[in-house]
């Protein structure tokens, strides 16, 4: 079910400008890695392009050993239709800062959409499922509400549920809680503390450093478009190595 | 040091600001002046003898005229409608990834926003002249004055609607593309289930609007000689010479259909302004039903 997420020296540039300059990361099925850095260090871009929302210029990224946007016959790389990146997509879950519900759709609909169009599951089926992963993260009799109608924890839950009713393989979480109050944060890094417990492989960027320290695997810090410190929360948060690692770390604590 | 206080709140309230209102002398003298404006300008219009409002009376559901009312509003909403559908091909189009494709669009709405619809119709009509034949038909047979008006409208309409649909396309918020793509839906599903229901709220003010144009607009199909309402009524005053009470039915009537057109406008708008900023405002039946239910209760 679960699987692992390899980046192979990845490059990327936006026009003349080079975001990310290398980036090297390994991911174990089953494990939990947290990525932080610096604002504009290249975080949110390099989550995007393991689900191929942006295209790398060169490096290689595997999801479940099957490289991501392409299709390799021989030495030569044959770009994926966009089906076929579709349903790559559908094996990769994300969430986002501001949770992208669909504000036309009630709490079920948002659910129901992508289950039921892009894996061609049955209505019936799919609201089940839909149901489970709604109770799963607390919110089970809010199912008719429309996102509107919800706090920012609440719909933040629901979009992780959204995602989870694909099955996913690998979640990507970009800042989950970077856009809540204060007091709705602690809702969300519950379900996901569930998730890593119950063995999703996720990738996680993050400004709570309580979290990544009690749940991550693996802490890896971005400076400047590459990862340059990797290893257990309590070597880099407590012991950073680098430098850069040791300057950011005094700044958030 | 500062020591933690603890408020109390036992007071009582103070009492309501009660005030003597500003006077408005100026507001006043201009009330009285636009009333006394107003009453002139209707007194006329009812007391002219010129306007003769037992002819209008007489004419205005003369079976000529409504057979043309019927015709201008076919035409307005096949036009619409036509002109909606392409123009949100065309607004997809501009906003595709292929250069091809948006150049395609942005070379259509310039050349049919860039030119008078008359002109435009004339030529629709005059078609036959540059193509004698179409398929294997005779053209002049093919293309009617009709047919010709509903190519030109469709057609024009189409580039005022791309506009539009491009607009509301471009001002719903990219996170939600970002978060259909990511799910795995298709294209073609992301775009009309998740941007285009959230870009008719930007896209139906603009179109009613449009619509209200596209109705009164029509009545320049009567060049071409087609029996729209306005045609209508210069058949008969060119027989009986009563020129302003024709048009003064012609006038009533389109006055009735644009105020007709705001009702289907604000139920679209209540539609597609579900999940939106918390409770709607009721529809005229809903405060009824809630009426008769609250005296019944
Ligand atoms: N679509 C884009 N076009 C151009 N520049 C971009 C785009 N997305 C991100 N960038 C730039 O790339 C850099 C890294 O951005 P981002 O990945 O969002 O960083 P982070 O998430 O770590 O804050 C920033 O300098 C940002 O301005
Ligand atoms: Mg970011």
């Amino acid at each position: 079910m679960t699987a692992g997420v390899s980046v192979r020296d990845v490059h990327k540039s936006f026009g003349p400008v080079p975001v990310l300059n290398g980036v090297d990361l390994d991911v174990t099925p089953g494990s939990v890695t947290c990525l932080i850095g610096p604002s504009g260090s290249g975080k949110s871009t390099l989550l995007r392009c393991v689900n191929h929302l942006e295209k790398i210029d060169a490096g290689e990224i595997l999801v479940d050993g099957e490289l991501v946007g392409y299709r390799q016959v021989g030495d030569r790389l044959y770009e994926l239709s966009a089906k076929a990146i579709a349903r790559q997509r559908a094996s990769i879950g994300m969430v986002f800062q501001n949770f992208n519900l669909f504000p036309h759709m009630t709490v079920l609909e948002n659910i129901v959409e992508a289950p039921v169009h892009a894996l061609r599951m049955s209505r019936v089926q799919a609201v089940a499922a839909a149901r489970a992963r709604l109770a799963q993260v607390g919110l089970a009799e809010r199912e008719s509400a429309y996102p509107r109608q919800l706090s920012g924890g609440q719909q933040q839950r629901v979009a992780i549920a959204r995602a989870l009713a694909m099955r996913p393989k690998v979640m990507l979480f970009d800042e989950p809680t970077s856009a809540l109050d204060p007091e709705l944060v602690g809702e969300v890094l519950v379900v996901m503390r569930d998730l890593a417990r119950d063995g999703m492989t996720m990738i996680v960027v993050t400004h709570e450093m309580g979290f990544a320290r009690e749940v991550a695997d693996q802490v890896a810090f971005m400076y400047d478009g590459a990862i340059i410190e990797a290893g257990p929360p309590a070597e880099v948060l407590n012991h950073p190595r680098h430098p850069r690692t040791a300057e950011f770390m005094m700044k958030v604590l | 040091m500062s020591t933690v206080q603890i408020v109390e709140h036992d007071r009582e309230r103070p009492p309501a600001i009660r005030a003597v209102p500003v006077r408005r002398p100026g507001r006043w003298i201009a009330t009285g002046l636009a009333v006394a404006v107003v009453a002139v300008i209707v007194y006329s219009v009812v007391t002219n003898p010129a306007f003769q409002w037992d002819v209008v009376g007489r004419y205005f559901t003369a079976e000529a005229v409504l057979n043309g009312l019927v015709n201008t509003l076919w035409l307005t909403a096949v036009a619409l409608v036509g002109g909606f559908l392409l123009g949100t091909l065309l607004a997809v189009m501009r906003l595709s990834g292929s250069p091809v494709l948006a150049m395609i669009s942005r070379l259509y709405v310039w050349f049919f926003r860039s030119t008078p619809l008359m002109v435009q119709l004339l030529f629709w009509y005059n078609i036959s002249l540059l193509y004698p034949r179409l398929f294997g038909f005779d053209t002049r047979n093919l293309i009617s004055g009709l047919m010709a008006a509903v190519i030109g409208l469709v057609l024009y309409e189409a580039a005022q609607a791309a506009e539009i649909v491009r607009a509301g396309i471009l001002s719903v918020d990219p996170g939600q593309r970002e978060a259909a793509n990511a799910l795995g839906l298709s294209r073609t599903r992301v775009i009309w289930r998740i941007v285009l229901p959230q870009a008719m709220r930007a896209i139906v003010p603009p179109m009613g609007n449009q619509t209200i144009g596209l109705l009164k607009g029509t009545a320049i199909v009567s060049t071409i000689a087609v029996h729209d309402l306005l045609f209508a009524v210069q058949l008969i005053y060119n027989q009986n010479y009563q020129i302003v009470p024709l048009l003064l039915v012609a006038t009533l009537w389109y006055m009735i259909l644009t105020t007709l057109l705001g009702i289907p406008q604000y139920y679209l708008e209540r539609h597609y302004a579900k999940g939106t900023d918390g409770e709607m405002p009721p529809t005229p039946a809903q405060r009824l039903r809630r009426r008769f239910a609250g005296g019944a209760r």
